[in-house]
């Protein structure tokens, strides 16, 4: 099985640590994972922000880049929620204004074979134990486009209850969106500052050292907000916990 | 507080200041988690929750793809059955007959500048109460919250609870000060308990009840076969205003029409469950025409179109009109719960009226060209709408219209609408985006260069970059990107050479 990473843009300029920690995980696990040099953003900026056109031209070049591998994982629910949920509707709406069929046939492949990364290690590994090693408390986070357009369900929690050493905390209205939301987060900044800091007093009421999810934009907004407050709460991507062994423990 | 929503500001900015208002936080936090967690229990209860939503989709696509011979089969059965039926476009047609029709009812003065009305959206989405006031004939609110908000001087700020923004507190003060000026006054000494301010709402409305000889409503639902009418609600004072006066005026959406009775069994599960979180509504009154023993003389039902016609034109858009007005999404809406109804200037707030406002009033006005942003996409209010529309793709699409413009209709004229004013900083961008995310090595320069500048980054920002800064620091850049990191080591192969 030929399996690309699709780190997603925010990951590869900013957050390259879950990207190692994807690889380290999936290495582990048997796993050869490739990162195409070509591949760059999904579009779901441009879409959710009224921008379909030019999304367009992101996600033409997404199914070419990934066009050859058998899977593509990608360790961010609204990332992945955007190719399967999204490109489908991209290449209806292209059909429903007179362009035809094109777009809709050249994403229609990719669709199906666009893995979250607890989607792909529960559904296709058929694993929930990883082996790994992480010895702090934690509560998690469902983000949204991962819980309700992905449905990833408890795959994230049987991952991290596996996992030697960890100690997980029930979060307090955990289904509650932390407030990021894209482009949400500055144009409506004062309601995205007031949901964050909901999502922050809940994470601290559990007592764990560090909120976990599965999407780092997220984690950027929350993270964000227990850093300007001094929480001394570290946010956390799935994966690096995933990917820490005894062996080689994550800090 | 004004009465109207004309010249609101943007969501953003009447969202900070509900944002601050700790009273106002502290009152929808309590009210919508109550009312959230009731519901996800009743819901909880039938196992057939699934089909009933896709039968209820299903019935309201079906009814609005047919819906000019269905609005032909109502007017028929309401005039076979006695009344009469009035068409109108906008909502200065529906107020001008309605008042008309209330001044033709001639009686004494009094009977003549008074009616009575049942809870209804369409009448307040045309501002019907200050259109009679105008013409000195004055509208009393029976519903508690109604009159709660028409005491207080206020608007509502939620479709089933127009005042979830107050508290008992609040409440008993309002009755306490405002009931002396229109009727009964408050009790002496009245507390804010409950059924003490339940019982001083009840003796002041007992009168104009009796009194009224003009009862004005909307509808839950219009069945077409019969051209019967039904109201749901809780408190009995619909009941009251359907049956007691002489005329009955009722301003319908022409969207409420279900086929058949029974279409009514999927609603009349779903809507209770969805809104009250009640098994059953207690008062469910439904009414065909008049008849010659019982109830009002003189029946009218006015059809209100009001932008319906132009929403039922947009593919997208159109699964807006499935809407039951049951307010779940008002309820899970993380959004709503935080900056309150009144910010989106409307008597459709929440996750629906951001949707259902720019549909209906059109994308014109700063309002409502920002409503469509007033979401982070969390999907909740998709999740638990009992006609499974989805609110965020509808969110997304009315977005593209506000920045890229495009065909729509207006007044059932197919117009090319403009982007809107003030998106071309942001437009600009995206496109550079969009450039630099086409060509990888674009993208490469860019991050290196972030990453090379790393130390000189502030951990705040100035200008519009408080946006973001303003309440989370920035994340650090890392030293190199991760495309460098996979160039330089093979994906960590070469790592330790």
């Amino acid at each position: 099985m030929r399996v690309a990473l699709f780190l997603t843009c925010v990951n590869d300029t900013l957050y390259p640590d879950t990207g190692r920690a994807v690889l380290r995980l999936l290495t582990r696990l048997g796993v050869d994972v490739d990162f195409p040099m070509a591949q760059t953003c999904c579009g779901q900026a441009h879409y959710n922000t009224g921008y379909r056109h030019e999304a367009e031209p992101l996600a033409r070049r997404f199914a070419d880049v990934f066009a050859e591998y058998d899977a593509v994982v990608t360790p961010s629910g609204s990332c992945g929620a955007m190719v399967r949920e999204l490109y489908p509707r991209m290449g209806e709406r292209a059909r429903a204004e007179g362009r035809g069929d094109t777009l809709a046939a050249t994403l229609a492949p990719v669709v199906p074979k666009t893995y979250e990364l607890t989607e792909f290690l529960v559904d296709v590994l058929g694993v929930t134990d990883v082996g790994a090693y992480y010895p702090h408390t934690v509560t998690y986070h469902p983000t949204c486009h991962g819980l309700r357009s992905l449905g990833l369900g408890d795959r994230p929690r049987r991952l991290l209850e596996a996992v030697k050493g960890l100690e997980l905390l029930e979060l307090p209205g955990a289904e509650e969106c932390c407030g990021f939301g894209g482009t949400f987060a500055v144009k409506n900044a004062d309601v995205s500052a007031a949901m964050g800091a909901d999502k922050v007093r809940n994470a601290e009421s559990t007592g764990a050292d560090v909120l976990c999810a599965a999407d780092n934009s997220c984690l950027m907004h929350i993270g964000g907000t227990m850093a300007r407050l001094r929480t001394g709460m570290r946010p956390v991507h799935i994966a690096e916990i995933l990917a820490s062994t005894e062996e080689a423990a994550a800090v | 507080m004004s009465g109207t929503y004309l010249g609101m500001p943007a969501f953003p900015e009447a969202a900070r200041e509900a944002v601050g208002n700790t009273t106002l936080r502290g009152n929808l936090r309590h009210a919508t988690h109550t009312i959230r967690d009731k519901r996800a229990r009743a819901v909880a209860e039938l196992d057939d929750w699934a089909e009933l939503r896709e039968a209820g989709k299903r019935i309201k696509d079906h009814t609005l793809r047919h819906l000019d011979r269905y609005l032909v089969q109502v007017e028929e059965a309401v005039t076979a059955a006695g009344g009469t039926v009035h068409w109108a476009a906008d909502a200065d047609e529906a107020n001008e007959i309605v008042a008309r029709l209330v001044e033709e009812t001639g009686g004494s003065d009094t009977e003549k500048r008074e009616v009575v009305k049942v809870k209804s959206m369409a009448t307040q989405e045309i501002g019907l109460n200050e259109a009679l006031e105008a013409r000195g004939i004055h509208a009393y609110e029976t519903d508690l919250a109604e009159l709660i908000v028409q005491l207080g001087k206020d608007r509502p700020s939620h479709i089933l609870v127009p005042a979830i923004h107050r508290n008992r507190g609040e409440i008993r003060d309002i009755f306490r000060s405002e009931m002396s000026e229109w009727g009964r006054p408050a009790p002496e000494g009245l507390t804010d308990t409950p059924a003490e301010l339940a019982e001083a709402a009840r003796l002041h409305l007992r009168e104009k009840f009796l009194r009224a000889k003009v009862g004005i409503s909307g509808a839950n639902f219009m069945v077409a076969e019969t051209g019967t009418l039904v109201v749901v609600e809780s408190e009995g004072n619909g009941r009251m205003c359907l049956t007691l006066p002489e005329t009955l005026i009722s301003v319908v959406g022409i969207e409420k029409i279900v086929p058949s009775w029974r279409d009514l069994e999927v609603f009349l599960q779903t809507l209770p469950r969805s809104s009250t979180a009640e098994r059953m509504n207690p008062y469910t009154s439904m009414w065909t025409g008049t008849s010659d023993e019982d109830g009002p003389r003189t029946f009218h039902l006015v059809l209100l179109d009001n932008g319906r016609t132009d929403t039922l034109a947009d593919e997208v858009g159109r699964q807006a009109l499935r809407c039951i007005r049951c307010s779940a999404c008002l309820n899970v809406c993380p959004v709503y719960e935080r900056a309150g109804g009144h910010a989106y200037g409307s008597v459709y707030p929440g996750p629906i009226g951001a949707i259902l406002s720019p549909q209906l009033r059109g994308t014109g006005s700063e309002i409502d060209a920002s409503l469509p942003y007033a979401s982070s996409l969390c999907g909740a209010c998709y999740e638990v709408c009992p006609v499974a529309i989805d609110i965020p793709e509808v969110l997304v699409h009315l977005r593209e219209r506000v920045v890229q413009g495009g065909p729509a209709v207006r007044e059932g004229n197919r117009v090319v609408l403009k982007p809107a004013k003030g998106h071309a900083a942001e437009r600009a961008a995206m496109r550079a985006a969009r450039w630099a995310f086409t060509r990888p090595g674009a993208l490469r320069t860019g991050q290196r260069l972030a990453s090379r500048s790393r130390r000189l980054h502030p951990r705040t920002l100035p200008g519009p970059g408080r946006a973001w800064s303003g309440s989370r620091d920035l994340p650090p850049v890392p030293p190199e990107p991760f495309r460098d990191w996979w160039q330089r080591t093979h994906g960590g192969r070469d790592e330790a050479k």
